[in-house]
C-alpha cells in the first residue's frame, strides 16, 4: 500500500517536473508545477505530516502558483516563447554545470548524512494518529517558536525586506511622475 | 498508512469497507440533492423577495425545475471557442466542481455528540462518525480546497481566450485570493479556543450554547468569516466575479452546455458547503440547542439521528441567510471591495485574534485580567489610530502627487 502510494506520488511529481521544463507555454508550466506540489503533498501525508501537507496546498498550490499564474495573465506575457533567442550569452552551458555541481552535492550530502539525519530525528517522537490527532501540529509549533524562533523571526523580516523593497522600486518617483504630467 | 477513518486503521475488512464505500455514495449524494434544493429554493426565496411567483411547473411547488434545467442544459450543444486553450477549458470545469465536494467530506453530518461523545455512532457492529473523513488537519483541509477552486475560475476565464472572461476571472482570482487571509484569520481564533483542528474535535468542544464559538470567540471572528466566506464564494454582493451588467457573464461567458451546468452546480455546491462549515466552526454542528443543563430534545428520535436534524435546521438558517443579501445588498464596487478585504477585515481579525491570545495566556497564568485586558484595548487603539494615520497620509499624498503605480 505505502509503496503504491509512493509509486503515484512520485510519478506525479516528475511527470510534473517534467512539464515545468517541456511544455513552451508560461501557463501550463505553471499547472504542471501544480502538479508536482500536490504530488509532494501526497508524500507528507503517506509519511504522517499532514500539516505539511495541508500548509504545502494551501501556500505553494493555492497562493504562490496563483499568484504566477496572475503575474502571467496580467502582464499579457501567455504567449508561446520563442526558445531561440538567447538573452545571456553562454546561459545554457552554464545551466547544465551548475545542475550536474547540484546533483552532485545533493547525492553527496544524502550519502553522508543520512546517519546525522536519523540521529536528530530520534528525539521527535512519530505520531499515534488514532489517539493524538494534532500531535505534528503541536510538535512543529513548538520547534518553531522556541528553539528555532530566532530563525523562524529573520526569515519573516527578510520576506518583508522583499515586500517593501519591491514596492520601493516599482514605485514611480517623483520627478518621473511631474515628467510624465509635463 | 494513509487511511484517516478510524475503521480502517485495523485491519481492512469487507463490512468497514463497504460501510466507507456506502459514506462515500451518501455523501456524494447528499452533495447533488442539497445543490439541487439549494438551487430551488434559492430562486423561490428570491422570488418571494421580489413579489414574484419563482419557478411553480415542474413537479410540487416546481421543485423539480433543477433537475428540468440539468437534463435541458446536457442536451445543448456543447461549445468550444476557436481560440481558447483547449485542454485548459476543458479542465477548468471539474478545477471548481470537485473541490466543492471534496469539501464536504470533512463536515460532520450527525452523531451523537453530547456526554462528551465524540459523534460516534454504531453501524451493524462497527463504530465509526457521520462524515466522510476525520483528517487531523480537518479545517485546513476545507482551506486547502477552497484554495484550490480559484484555479477552476481563472483558468476558466483565460482559457476562454476572450476579453471580458478574462478580466472577470483576474477579478476572481485576486478577491479570492484577498479574502481567504481574512477568512484564515477568523478561524484561528476558533482553532485557538478549541485547541484542535479536526473538525469533530471543534464541535465536541461546543456543547452548550455559551460554548459555541459564535459567542466564546466575541461575535467579531464570526462576522469576519461571514463576510469572508461570502467573498470567497462570489455571491452577492461580492459578486464582481460576474457582475453581468459590466462583464456579460463573467468568467463562464464562453462556457456552455454541461460544463456551464458543473460551474453553476459547484457554486450552490460551495454555498452549502460552506453554510456547514460556518455552522460546525461556530453554530456547534450537529450539537443540539443547549442552556446550560437544558437541552432542548427532539422526542421519539434516538440522539444518534437528532445531530443530523440540527445540522439540517441550522445549515437552513444560514442558505437563507445567503439569500437574503443577495436580495438586500447592492454589488460593491472593485475598490470598496479591497478595501474592506485588506484595510478592515484582515486588521481586525488579526486585532481580535491577538486578543483572544493574550487573554488565553492571561487564563492559563493567572495574571490580572483586568489589567491584561486595559493593555490590550489601549495597544489595539493605538495601532487602529497609527492605521487610520497611515491611511489619511497615504490618500493625503495621493491627491498631491497623483497615483504613484
Amino acid at each position: 500500500m505505502e509503496l503504491f502510494v509512493f509509486g503515484c506520488a512520485a510519478l506525479m511529481v516528475v511527470i510534473g517536473a517534467v512539464g515545468v521544463i517541456t511544455r513552451k507555454h508560461p501557463v501550463h508550466a505553471a499547472l504542471s508545477l501544480v502538479l508536482t506540489l500536490f504530488g509532494v503533498a501526497v508524500l507528507f501525508v503517506a509519511q504522517q505530516a499532514h500539516f505539511l501537507a495541508a500548509v504545502q496546498v494551501i501556500v505553494y498550490a493555492g497562493a504562490i502558483v496563483v499568484l504566477f499564474l496572475f503575474v502571467i495573465m496580467l502582464l499579457g506575457v501567455d504567449r508561446v516563447e520563442n526558445l531561440r533567442t538567447e538573452p545571456l550569452a553562454a546561459q545554457r552551458p552554464l545551466a547544465v554545470a551548475v545542475s550536474l555541481g547540484l546533483i552532485g552535492i545533493l547525492v553527496a550530502a544524502f550519502a553522508t548524512g543520512s546517519g546525522v539525519l536519523h540521529e536528530r530525528g530520534a528525539g521527535l517522537k512519530i505520531p499515534d494518529l488514532a489517539n493524538e490527532s494534532d500531535a505534528n501540529t503541536t510538535q512543529l509549533a513548538q520547534s518553531i517558536f522556541s528553539q528555532y524562533v530566532v530563525a523562524f523571526e529573520v526569515t519573516s523580516v527578510l520576506l518583508v525586506v522583499a515586500v517593501v523593497g519591491t514596492v520601493l522600486l516599482a514605485r514611480r518617483t517623483k520627478s518621473a511622475v511631474t515628467e510624465n504630467s509635463k | 498508512m494513509i487511511a484517516l477513518d478510524s475503521l480502517l486503521l485495523d485491519e481492512i475488512l469487507w463490512a468497514p469497507l463497504l460501510i466507507v464505500l456506502l459514506k462515500v455514495v451518501v455523501v456524494f449524494i447528499v452533495g447533488l440533492l442539497a445543490t439541487m434544493l439549494m438551487v430551488w429554493f434559492e430562486r423561490k426565496a428570491i422570488a418571494g423577495m421580489q413579489n414574484r411567483i419563482g419557478p411553480n411547473k415542474t413537479g410540487p411547488f416546481g421543485i423539480m425545475q433543477t433537475l428540468a434545467d440539468g437534463i435541458k442544459l446536457f442536451f445543448k450543444e456543447d461549445l468550444i471557442p476557436n481560440r481558447s486553450d483547449r485542454f485548459v477549458f476543458a479542465l477548468a470545469p471539474f478545477l471548481s466542481f470537485v473541490p466543492a465536494f471534496l469539501a464536504f467530506a470533512i463536515i460532520p453530518l450527525g452523531g451523537d455528540f453530547r456526554d462528551g461523545n465524540g459523534g460516534e455512532v454504531t453501524w451493524f457492529g462497527h463504530v465509526t462518525k457521520v462524515q466522510l473523513a476525520d483528517p487531523p488537519v480537518g479545517v485546513l483541509f476545507a482551506l486547502a480546497i477552497s484554495s484550490i477552486a480559484v484555479y477552476g475560475i481563472m483558468l476558466a476565464g483565460w482559457s476562454s481566450g476572450s476579453k471580458y472572461p478574462l478580466i472577470g476571472s483576474v477579478r476572481a482570482s485576486a478577491q479570492m485570493v484577498s479574502y481567504e487571509a481574512a477568512l484564515g484569520l477568523s478561524l484561528a481564533c476558533v482553532l485557538l479556543l478549541a485547541g484542535t483542528l479536526s473538525t469533530s474535535g471543534i464541535v465536541a468542544a461546543q456543547a452548550t450554547i455559551t460554548q459555541w464559538n459564535v459567542i466564546s470567540t466575541g461575535i467579531v471572528p464570526f462576522i469576519i468569516f461571514l463576510i469572508a466566506a461570502t467573498a470567497e464564494l462570489n455571491r452577492p454582493p461580492f459578486d464582481l466575479v460576474e457582475a453581468e451588467q459590466e462583464l456579460v457573464g463573467g468568467f463562464n461567458t464562453e462556457y456552455s452546455s454541461i460544463r456551464f451546468a458543473l460551474f453553476y452546480l459547484a457554486e450552490f455546491m460551495n454555498t452549502v458547503t460552506m453554510s456547514a462549515l460556518i455552522v460546525t466552526l461556530f453554530f456547534g454542528g450537529p450539537q443540539p440547542i443547549a442552556i446550560g443543563n437544558f437541552v432542548f430534545d427532539i422526542p421519539l428520535v434516538p440522539n444518534a439521528v437528532e445531530g443530523t436534524f440540527w445540522l439540517l435546521a441550522k445549515v437552513l438558517v444560514f442558505l437563507y441567510i445567503y439569500i437574503w443579501f443577495r436580495a438586500t445588498l447592492p454589488r460593491l464596487r472593485y475598490d470598496q471591495l479591497m478595501d474592506l478585504g485588506w484595510k478592515v477585515l484582515i486588521p481586525g481579525g488579526l486585532g481580535w485574534f491577538m486578543l483572544l491570545a493574550s487573554q488565553r495566556m492571561a487564563r492559563q497564568n493567572e495574571w490580572n485580567i483586568i489589567l491584561v485586558t486595559t493593555i490590550s484595548v489601549v495597544v489595539m487603539v493605538g495601532c487602529y489610530l497609527l492605521l487610520q494615520a497611515a491611511f489619511t497620509q497615504s490618500t493625503r499624498q495621493r491627491e498631491t502627487q497623483g497615483p504613484m503605480f
